[in-house]
């Protein structure tokens, strides 16, 4: 290591936009030892996520023909079918099934993030309110994050059993496991369970970064709670809420072990397109599972796209930059939305 | 006062905020008395709210099998049949712990020895594409599980690795190394870099700098990197679930999702709700005792 550090390095960059840093302007070599240290990490993530990304496109080319034969062995007859297994997407029974995983992760996804984020709010005011039990409060909102999504979803079949707690509390009779628009439902209290404390905990610590002479202010000028949550809270909460309203997003868009334990596979009303392309590479039918999960790729990537560029979620900013220079982007960001 | 003048005091007063205690309450503090009985109100939710359903997976895990579906609150004969059946033997179950120990921990080493040296890389470096390198490894945290694992079974099925701990663990590292490099890499960021410029100008190389002054003076922020990369590791389910047949080698989450118990008439739910238990107790003990720690990484992305 110290070697790399003495030897000299022709491709130092140039670094014209931090000329006031000191002795951390680049020593020679410096582009050297980055990409010494960076390199087991790119490597790993060239393994484990780009690798199986094309690996994914390939193989999605290909026609599932493989499957067991009389004997019971896998064979192995594959055909390239070009594009066949994105146009079957739209088609036919299997059509049908991924349009109805499509439609069921978009539905979950709106539905779950939306209530999430309306009750994290509320949590976070509260919890910004409360002055006695703050600490206590905060781990009692940890539980449910720490709680695994698997064990989550066993422990919500069994409230939501036929003769469980749900519907003796409700004294209804609603069979909230089987299929339909009840079991549904279910996944998403479920999920918004465990997830609501998560937006409240990040939404709690952008509200506790705007000072308290704001509000003081505006009190003065005779605003109201609710003028004040408009005016003041929100705005300068969103773009904390923003960036985790992206991340529920994007880790509701492959929900997967909610459903699949809490209602169980191969369920048409909950299944998603993780739990659709996990099925049929379960079957073996490995085309068309890569083609459900390059499309699920798509649509996330999509989604935060979206986020990023068009309504502005910083997401890299908050590790990017040094917190002035954050600062700086911030104001100029509020400038402009002016 | 109009928006904008109230922004701009926003972002002067940012600073002066940060210095002041964390837990200082911010809004007014002055009361209406039923304001603030509302209030307590709301907190009593709350905790309603954050641990009912824990607490009934507590309760319903000490009742005995054959009145699991009564409704009280606290459990009538208080039993600990669940607990006993759990371990019996019958469902491996002890050594599903086993192995999501295994899996968390090593993936948790790799995860924090890598990002390490790529955080040390991005917050005290500078090199060309940066910003880019940052921006992918960050994307990659959001890459969809089953992406990688519809290929990565086909490629570990040819290499004869289904049912092996590492068909785990690199996969789990899809996720693991890029959270662990961004929240490493904005705790490396907050540290000063005058000690080190010190060490520097006595005579210390880079890389005795990075060993001997930066890696203590990250210790919490490495440490509060392990526990989240644990915690996620732990609750990983999909990976195991594709990667695992034989119940020797299967985690503890995967093992519970498939407990069906003695008898096959009816779900074993008592023994499913003390296995949650178990699986899940360590997790909170954990919550508890390091909750600021926690509630720091977590927010260290969105909130500063």
């Amino acid at each position: 290591m110290t070697t790399t550090v003495t030897s000299p390095a022709p491709s130092a960059p140039q670094d014209l936009k931090n000329p006031n840093r000191g002795l951390k302007t680049r020593t020679p070599g410096e582009g050297r030892m980055a990409a010494m240290l960076l390199s087991p990490t790119l490597l790993v993530l060239a393994l484990v996520i780009v690798y199986p990304l094309i690996s994914a496109i390939h193989q999605s080319l290909f026609s599932a023909e493989s499957g067991l034969d009389a004997d019971g062995f896998v064979t192995e007859g594959e055909a390239f079918v070009g594009l066949a297994n994105y146009a079957d997407l739209f088609v036919g029974e299997s059509g049908r099934r991924f349009l109805n995983a499509f439609g069921n992760t978009t539905f979950f996804t709106v539905t779950t993030v939306l209530l999430e984020t309306v009750l994290g709010l509320c949590l976070a005011l509260a919890m910004n309110r409360a002055f006695r039990g703050r600490a206590f409060l905060r781990a009692s909102i940890l539980v449910p994050w720490a709680v695994p999504t698997a064990v989550s979803g066993l422990l919500w079949r069994w409230i939501f059993q036929s003769d469980g707690i749900a519907n003796s509390l409700l004294g209804s009779e609603i069979l909230w496991t089987a299929e339909g628009t009840a079991s549904k439902l279910a996944v998403i209290i479920a999920e918004v369970w465990k997830t609501a404390p998560f937006i409240g905990l990040l939404v709690l610590a952008g509200m506790q970064i705007i000072p308290e002479e704001v509000y003081e202010a505006a009190k003065i000028d005779g605003a109201g709670w609710w003028r004040q949550l408009g005016s003041i809270t929100l705005p300068l909460v969103k773009p904390t809420l923003l960036v985790a309203v992206l991340f529920r997003m994007l880790d509701a868009l492959r929900m997967f072990d909610l459903p699949f334990v809490l209602i169980g596979p191969g369920k048409e009303s909950v299944e998603t397109l993780s739990m659709l392309a996990w099925d049929e590479s379960n079957q073996l039918r490995y085309g068309s599972a890569s083609a459900f999960a390059v499309v699920l790729f798509l649509y996330v990537a999509v989604v935060a796209v979206v986020f990023v560029k068009v309504l502005g979620a910083d997401v890299t900013g908050a590790k990017k930059l040094g917190s002035k220079k954050r600062k700086a982007t911030r104001s100029q960001k509020a400038e402009a939305t002016r | 006062m109009t928006i904008t003048e109230l922004r701009s005091l926003a972002t002067d007063g940012k600073r002066r905020a940060r210095q002041q205690n964390a837990d200082a309450p911010v809004p007014a503090k002055k009361k209406r008395t039923w304001r603030s009985y509302s209030v307590y109100a709301g907190l009593v939710l709350i905790f309603a709210y954050c641990l009912a359903p824990f607490y009934w997976m507590i309760v319903s895990s000490l009742r005995r099998t054959a009145d699991i579906f009564d409704n009280t609150f606290l459990p009538a004969p208080f039993s600990l049949e669940n607990y006993v059946k759990v371990f019996d033997g019958s469902t491996m179950f002890g050594q599903a712990l086993l192995n999501s120990l295994i899996v968390a921990g090593t993936t948790t080493v790799f995860a924090l020895v890598l990002g390490v040296f790529a955080a040390y890389a991005i917050s005290r470096l500078e090199f060309r594409f940066k910003s880019v390198i940052l921006g992918v490894i960050i994307a990659t945290s959001m890459f969809p599980g089953i992406s990688v694992v519809v290929p990565l079974l086909r490629f570990f099925t040819d290499l004869g690795w289904i049912n092996t701990y590492q068909a785990m663990i690199i996969p789990n590292l899809s996720f693991a190394i890029p959270l662990a490099v961004w929240n490493l890499t904005t705790f490396m960021k907050q540290l000063p870099f005058d000690l080190e410029e010190a060490a520097m100008i006595d005579g210390c190389t880079k890389w005795q700098a990075f060993r001997k002054v930066l890696l203590p003076l990250a210790a919490p922020g490495v440490f509060t990197t392990a526990i989240l990369t644990f915690i996620h590791s732990w609750n990983e389910f999909i990976i195991a679930l594709s990667m695992i047949n034989d119940p020797k080698i299967q985690t503890a989450t995967v093992a519970i999702s498939k407990f069906t118990g003695a008898t096959e008439f009816q779900a074993p739910f008592g023994e499913q709700m003390a296995a949650g238990v178990i699986v899940t107790v360590p997790l909170v003990i954990m919550v508890l005792i390091f909750q600021r720690r926690i509630v720091e990484g977590l927010t260290a992305g969105a909130g500063k």
